[in-house]
């Protein structure tokens, strides 16, 4: 297996802790990301997924557990040298193409923003070469450094927040829903930059998503989260095949599919948390059912999808 | 089968500082009772605005109707008067928007808001409508219909939400009911299931559905018929069958293509270059034509026509023309078309 980049260790971030509204949006949730690959991260809205990603950039400061980066942590004491030269290999890609540039920005500020903080651009012409080459490099032009944001399209302006998250030359990505917002056709041409840009660049993306079938495309691995924790991991093409929690099941289910036939016999399975039946002090954890492929699951589920694997050989 | 809408050679134009937009360029289609119509399209390609201007919602003051009619029950739509506009809207045309938030009002509570559209059209009294107001969240599916009703939008979740707002456009079963990316803004988990109530409540009340998407997937599980949009135009319009397996325009190909399948190889994706047509100036020959590899010197000069692929299939391409060279569709689209009895690279039934 390939290195490791990234190791999250039970990571827990909850909000008003203490109040009678605290909300534990992540509760404990472990996995490594490795070098170059793409982890997507899969779950419906407020199951904690982006928290997770935002708490591993450190934009929460997490309630408990550890962010190792190259065995670094993340949420460890560091001055604000140590933290800038870390912020650089680290960036982040929003879901609103609209709301995550600065409107009264040009283009050129926009993008050489980190250029600038990290003091990366020798000269004047030095900066602005580099915002033109990192335009070119998301299929845009020169002529875009004069303009502001209004006058882009939703693509166009995704485009510039890869742009932006390129100009500090970083090692890992955290595309929070980058095609969310987009049309079909536009999807595609962005999901295609990122994954040449990954191909070019050896970047590692953690890639948050709703969409399954495009997050199918794009992952090595995926991760299923569930009212803050993480109930399925494994490699794309198992989990599709093979999904063992129940929740993975109901998930995969209810995707609907270009496909009419499909469409006419789909049966969508619901999910009931109480299917679990687990009982107090069950030790309900993240097991190992197949290589690689991790389940949430108690002690005696953990048999069962055992006995049921071994019967499908 | 009963038309109940016919929309005629339809063309609106909005009145900009920029000048005339054409958003509409010419749509013609018909909804038969009791089925589901999908419009597909990009954003900017007219399909909200087809159905915003069949419900009269488009601002006076810059939207004109240039030409074409909007035929319901022997009325023409675009020559009512607001008043008498009024009275079909909510009652005999309802919609559902994409935002359930924002499509509530945030500080009424929601029984009164369902109550309104039935007091408004029906002769009935505040109790009766209170009653029908709880049978029809009792229908929608939420549980305690009573204690819901003093509720406000802010206590419920997205996908109660979108619930009661299907209750509000069903409170007078309509005759059409006009989707607008119903599900958009849901999971898929629970777009799952407002897809499934919609469906199981047309059966009930046999209603007639115009669901606006840009999903496909979505399409393939609610549609009886699709209408593809470009441009301000249809540029494909048959069965969902034939729109997904036998796919004639170009444009409705790489929509299709840029689709990962579940089962998708690593391949790159399919991605239709360039963008969507300035509409200040639209295109003299197929609007499509400058992104299409299939384009030819005719797509330049000459809108096509629609060519007739089946009785109920059509395609505005030149590809169709008896002259036209023939072409090979993308890859993708030949294993669609190979399931697809009648398309010319159909392979025998699969049984």
């Amino acid at each position: 297996m390939a290195e490791k980049l990234l190791e999250i260790k039970n990571l827990k971030q909850h909000f008003n802790v203490g109040k009678a509204n605290e909300v534990k949006a992540v509760d404990g949730i472990s996995f490594d990301i490795y070098k170059g690959e793409t982890l997507g991260l899969v779950g419906e809205s407020g199951c904690g997924k982006s928290t997770t990603g935002r708490s591993i950039i450190r934009l929460y400061d997490a309630t408990d557990g550890e962010v190792l980066y190259e065995g670094e942590s993340v949420h460890g004491k560091k001055n604000k040298k140590d933290l800038k030269k870390f912020n650089r290999k680290m960036q982040m890609i929003f879901q609103d193409p609209y709301a995550s540039l600065n409107q009264r920005m040009k283009v050129m500020d926009i993008i050489a923003e980190g250029i600038d903080i990290h003091g990366l651009a020798k000269d004047a012409s030095d900066r602005k070469r580099m915002v033109y080459d990192l335009l070119e490099t998301v299929g845009l032009n020169k002529e875009h450094a004069n303009r502001y944001p209004h006058e882009f399209s939703g693509g166009q302006r995704q485009r510039l927040g890869i742009a932006r998250a390129l100009a500090v030359d970083p090692d890992f990505i955290i595309a929070d829903e980058p095609i969310s917002a987009l049309d079909v056709s536009i999807q595609a041409q962005v999901v295609n930059l990122l994954k040449e840009l990954q191909e070019e660049k050896g970047l590692t993306y953690l890639f948050i998503a709703h969409d399954l079938s495009m997050v199918k495309y794009i992952s090595d691995r995926i991760g299923v989260m569930y009212f803050g924790k993480l109930v399925e991991l494994a490699p794309a093409d198992e989990l599709y095949e093979n999904p063992m929690h129940p929740y993975t099941q109901s998930l995969l289910s209810a995707i609907p599919l270009p496909d009419p036939n499909y469409e006419r016999n789909r049966t969508r399975k619901a999910y009931d948390p109480a299917v679990h039946n687990y009982a107090d002090g069950e030790d309900v954890k993240m097991r190992e059912v197949s290589p690689n492929h991790f389940v949430d699951c108690s002690e005696k589920e953990f048999a069962e999808i055992q006995e049921h694997l071994a019967a499908k050989k | 089968m009963e038309k109940i809408l016919q929309v005629k050679d339809l063309e609106l134009s909005f009145h900009t500082y920029g000048g005339e937009v054409k958003a509409i360029r010419g749509v013609n289609f018909d909804l038969y009772k009791g089925e589901t119509l999908a419009i597909v399209g990009e954003s900017g390609s007219g399909k909200s605005v087809t159905t915003k201007s069949i419900m009269r919602l488009l601002p006076e003051e810059s939207a004109e109707f240039k030409n074409g009619e909007i035929l319901f029950g022997g009325r023409d739509l675009t020559k009512l008067s607001d008043k008498e506009m009024q009275k079909i809207r909510g009652k005999d045309i309802s919609m559902i928007f994409q935002d359930p938030m924002t499509s509530l009002n945030p500080t009424m509570p929601v029984g009164r808001q369902i109550t309104e559209p039935i007091l408004k059209h029906q002769n009935i009294n505040k109790d009766e409508a209170k009653k029908l107001a709880i049978d029809l969240l009792r229908l929608v599916g939420m549980p305690k219909p009573e204690l819901r009703m003093k509720q406000y939008p802010h206590q419920f979740s997205g996908g109660q939400r979108q619930r009661i707002v299907i209750a509000i456009a069903l409170a007078c079963n309509p005759q059409i009911l006009i989707a607008d990316e119903p599900t958009t803004a849901l999971d898929v988990t629970i777009q799952a299931q407002i897809l499934e109530l919609m469906k199981d409540l047309q059966k009930k009340i046999d209603t007639s559905i115009i669901f606006i998407t840009h999903d496909l997937g979505v399409v393939a599980n609610v549609a009886d018929r699709v209408a593809v949009m470009y441009g301000g135009k249809i540029v494909e319009i048959g069965t969902v069958d034939e729109i997904f397996y036998n796919p004639q325009h170009p444009y409705t190909w790489g929509l299709l293509s840029s689709m990962p399948s579940m089962d998708a190889e690593d391949a790159k994706l399919y991605a239709i270059p360039g963008t969507p047509p300035d509409l200040l100036n639209p295109p003299k020959g197929d609007a499509f034509a400058l992104r299409s590899e299939y384009a030819m010197k005719i797509d330049m000069e000459q809108p096509p026509p629609f060519f007739k692929v089946s009785d109920t299939h059509m395609a505005a391409t030149w590809l169709l023309h008896p002259e036209a060279p023939a072409v090979e569709p993308p890859e993708m689209v030949i294993e669609r078309m190979k399931k697809f009895p009648g398309s010319r690279y159909y392979e025998g039934s699969a049984n």
